[in-house]
């Protein structure tokens, strides 16, 4: 689904995170090139 | 003295106290970047200040003093802003786990954690008298009050000149914050005005929160043999910035003469760490009566005012929170916090940081140590921030996001199907109701309401899971989880 895609990635620590996003974006092909997990508490 | 060795520590109290300080909400961090940045701002955030009563009243810190349960607190329709301003009556500003003192009392206090000459904070001559006489009225906090004169030095000058900080009630001045003026402290960046504030805010609040444990529970401050302090603040000059310090100055305070103690760090799980190590302490003998205290973060004073704004509605992140706790040897009564091996979660370093793994470090591999099921857990306590804060900021309902993350952890381990996500939620959860000061709602809220109901009978294990942005300091892109169990004492029902 998103082969050969760049994706850049914003997750939520109290919600989904940037390691989860990243999985699901590596497992439908796309490249992770900016992963960021952000707290707003 | 009989060896504690091998027997679980209890919690034997709590106490949890705010302090409500519309007037320092300039000196949150948001606030004072946005006010440099505009300085009109600074008169709309004013504008937009609840008043005392109103922030008595609100809902969810009826919550964390233990007026309301947080169930109670669920029934109540939202927004409970709104509801706050029809009332009528005087809400009651104490409760069974503290109170919310008000502004001008704690500038009170505020002016009593100075240690140093010159003053870091000195009332005007008025204030400083009609404050005291307040506080030496005060039933839990008269023995905090200082002498019918204060300083000689006059802060009016200081602040009209712009080298102090103003204290203001209500556009009225109260006093005044100054640097550390004496020549070791002159050049150091970490002992300015706004930064010791910030220090003194939690030595403050920490001892309001020390001096409600002690009444609550009846014992004196020199029973407390170890005091642990557990906020996220830094306390120390240029060459040890954030050394510590905080627990023993907080324990000076309250007159905990027998007692030493140290600072625990762990970002919002700072209280959770502080708890398993003084229930280690405890339990290995070296100590009997720990006490574990938070103070406020005044940095988190009006981080979500731009939301209010935008919105018109009252800034609600107003009040700084604190928190104590007394850990002791098993009494027989109290709830016991469960530290055999492997009971308390964490997040190893080497463990995979997807939401999966962490949470069953934090839940799964505690809970089969102990040899149980999720179902077996009664509540689980996680981030409880105050929904109603946290939605118009933009950032959703952040109690109800962890607890879906719960929920589908025990769907993925076959402990429930998919389909009773929502009722396992509404049996496990609770509505959240704490203030945006980073360490003071990460599951520990739950603690006054948790020990009330074990000792009734009607609750039997509770679990609190904090978590911690470590990736927030720049040096690791790692973040920390811990959990641990509160279970009613066995030994209570025969």
């Amino acid at each position: 689904m998103l082969d050969a895609k760049k994706v850049a990635v914003f997750g939520e620590r109290d919600d989904v995170t940037g390691v989860a996003i990243r999985k699901c974006v590596e497992a439908a092909g796309g490249e992770v090139v900016y992963e960021a997990t952000s707290c707003f508490v | 003295m009989a060896s504690n060795a091998f027997l679980n520590p209890v919690i034997r109290n709590c106490s949890q106290c705010l302090v409500h300080v519309p007037d320092l909400a300039v000196y949150g961090s948001k606030p004072r970047r946005e006010i440099l940045k505009d300085s009109k701002i600074e008169r709309r955030l004013v504008a937009s200040l609840r008043a005392f009563d109103h922030a008595v009243g609100y809902a969810p810190n009826q919550t964390y003093i233990g007026n309301l349960t947080p169930d109670q607190l669920a029934a109540i329709p939202r927004p409970w802003y709104v509801a706050d301003e029809g009332v009528n009556t005087s809400p009651p500003h104490v409760g069974p786990f503290g109170e919310i003192v008000s502004q001008d009392l704690f500038y009170a206090i505020l002016e009593r954690a100075n240690v140093l000459t010159p003053a870091l904070v000195e009332l005007t001559a008025e204030s400083h008298e009609k404050l005291n006489a307040k506080l030496r009225g005060h039933p839990v906090l008269a023995g905090l009050a200082g002498g019918d004169v204060g300083s000689s030095m006059s802060i009016e000058a200081e602040i009209e000149a712009e080298t102090a900080l103003p204290l203001r009630t209500g556009g009225k001045l109260r006093g005044g914050v100054r640097r550390d003026n004496r020549s070791e402290g002159r050049e150091d960046a970490n002992l300015d005005a706004a930064t010791l504030l910030e220090g003194l805010c939690v030595k403050a609040s920490g001892t309001i929160a020390l001096q409600w444990l002690l009444h609550r529970e009846g014992i004196g401050p020199e029973e407390i043999d170890y005091v642990i302090s557990c906020g996220e603040e830094a306390a120390g000059d240029r060459y040890q910035r954030g050394a510590g310090g905080i627990a023993k100055s907080i324990g000076e305070m309250c007159g905990c003469v027998n007692a030493s103690g140290m600072d625990v760090k762990n970002f919002c799980a700072g209280p959770a760490s502080a708890l398993v190590t003084a229930g280690a302490l405890v339990k290995a003998g070296l100590y009997r009566n720990v006490a574990v205290v938070a103070g406020g973060s005044l940095a988190k004073l009006g981080m979500k005012f731009e939301a209010f704004l935008e919105r018109g509605m009252p800034v609600l992140d107003d009040c700084l929170g604190a928190t104590a706790f007394l850990v002791t040897a098993d009494d027989g009564v109290s709830p016991v916090l469960r530290l055999e091996p492997g009971a308390v979660g964490l997040a190893r370093i080497g463990a995979s940081t997807s939401d999966q793994a962490v949470y069953r470090e934090l839940i799964l591999k505690p809970l089969e140590a102990l040899g149980l099921r999720m179902s077996d857990v009664d509540k689980y306590a996680p981030e409880l921030h105050n929904p109603e804060i946290m939605e118009h900021s933009g950032s959703g309902d952040v109690v109800h996001k962890n607890y879906r993350i719960i929920a589908a952890l025990a769907v993925m381990d076959d402990q429930i199907t998919k389909a009773e996500m929502p009722s396992f939620i509404e049996r496990i959860g609770m509505v959240g109701f704490a203030p945006t000061q980073g360490h003071i709602p990460s599951a520990v809220p739950y603690m006054g309401h948790a020990l009330e109901a074990m000792r009734r009978g009607e609750l039997r294990r509770a679990m609190f899971l904090c978590k911690a942005s470590l990736f927030l300091n720049r040096l690791t892109e790692l973040y920390d989880g811990v959990s641990f169990m509160l279970e009613s004492n066995s030994k209570l029902k025969s």
